[in-house]
């Protein structure tokens, strides 16, 4: 199957490779048509990083939740309604201090808990992030903007198995007494993957 | 395998093409095969390792140059037709043109003979293995120590499930490196935190 074949035929645009694929499929089950219908709405509505961010924010005000999602993470986000895939069996939530700067990758294809902070980034997935990430953690995120003091250790999280890894970052302090609603707000995604701070 | 997949530590790579708030998707097909592989996996076509493994199949130099989502498609392609569900004639027909799979697959394995649990704290080295199959071990770890610092529940062993070969489900261990004993002299310091299969470790005593 590998060999190419050696006709004159010219490579299929991605457009017509999907809608082939999808036909196959469609023709085979006559439900499949609308459960790939729903998953691109789900993956477009519902797979977002407000997810992550309500987790956040509520553990941000929350001492007893913060503890529990710490414990066990799966767990305390199925407490505010989020689900995750059967086959993420765990979610191990990374908390940052002003001393410990935590960071989420895949280095051997795209993994992440993406109904909790959302489907990753298109750079997240590229080949330089893959590569560089776990060699070069302090060099690659100050070249994507942020620049830890010296002092700060960085931990670099690779998903290798289906454990599932979230950032739970540092509340900014300025924010400190803020009602939830006004926190999940300023959670961006980029921090819960550990690239930026808030 | 020791494909080009596997990334970590690669040298030679640029830097990130960041931005902020950048899409998980660039275009409509994107999307719609993202759901394709999603709704295969859903009705029981294939699991996440046999999907996984067939992208990792891919000829290296498309795997190099494909988009994220052109990888995926590939992979869903390529397990479409060793599952039967459509032939490599019937499919380019279909495309109107040429469809590059992945290329054929080698015979997986069962778990380690000798597995043992460890607790946090233990001191374990990551077996030298080399796997022609699919493995969740990426290369930079193999035969370098950590520590032990969590176990996961148990998963379907990836090199079994990948296969279709029988095997137990197994924990995973959170296993902590330091980046200067995984790249000695080559590395910003860092501890680099992998999840790592029970069968691919062994205690160091």
């Amino acid at each position: 199957m590998a060999q190419q074949n050696h006709t004159e035929q010219p490579t299929a645009s991605m457009e017509q490779r999907v809608d082939a694929i999808q036909a196959v499929l469609e023709e085979r089950n006559i439900k499949a048509a609308g459960t790939i219908e729903e998953l691109s709405r789900l993956a477009l509505e519902q797979w977002v990083p407000q997810n992550g961010a309500r987790v956040v924010a509520r553990a941000w005000v929350d001492p007893a939740f913060r503890a529990r999602l710490l414990a066990d993470g799966r767990a305390a986000v199925a407490e505010l309604g989020l689900a995750m895939p059967k086959h993420h069996r765990h979610l191990v939530v990374l908390e940052n201090t002003p001393a410990v700067h935590n960071v989420i990758c895949c280095t051997l294809c795209s993994c992440t808990a993406f109904t909790i902070i959302g489907l990753p980034p298109d750079w997240y997935k590229d080949l330089d992030y893959r590569a560089r990430i776990v060699r070069q953690s302090r060099t690659v995120l100050k070249e994507m903007g942020l620049d830890l003091p010296p002092g700060v250790e960085i931990r670099v999280w690779d998903t290798t198995a289906d454990t599932r890894y979230m950032v739970l970052p540092v509340q900014p302090p300025d924010t400190i007494g803020w009602p939830e609603e006004r926190l999940a707000p300023i959670v961006t995604r980029d921090s819960m993957i550990g690239v930026a701070r808030l | 395998m020791d494909g080009v997949h596997d990334l970590g530590g690669r040298q030679g790579f640029g830097t990130v093409q960041y931005t902020l708030n950048a899409p998980a998707f660039h275009a409509e097909w994107e999307v719609r095969a993202n759901s394709l592989y999603a709704y295969a996996v859903r009705a029981g076509i294939f699991n996440m390792d046999e999907y996984r493994y067939a992208i990792e199949r891919m000829d290296p130099r498309h795997y190099l140059a494909a988009s994220y989502y052109e990888r995926s498609l590939t992979g869903l392609a390529t397990l479409c037709i060793e599952k039967g569900i459509v032939s490599r004639e019937d499919l380019e027909r279909r495309a109107v043109g040429r469809f590059p799979l992945s290329a054929a697959g080698v015979p997986g394995r069962s778990n380690a003979a000798k597995r043992e649990r460890f607790n946090p704290g233990a001191r374990v080295r990551v077996r030298a293995d080399h796997v022609p199959g699919h493995v969740r071990m990426p290369g930079y770890i193999r035969g370098k120590s950590g520590v032990v610092i969590s176990e996961s529940p148990a998963y379907p062993f990836p090199d079994a499930h990948a296969h279709g070969v029988a095997a137990e489900d197994e924990p995973t261990y959170d296993v902590r490196f330091r980046s200067e004993d995984l790249w000695p002299n080559s590395a910003d310091p860092a501890l680099v935190h992998v999840a790592v299969f029970q069968s691919y470790l062994e205690r160091i005593t």
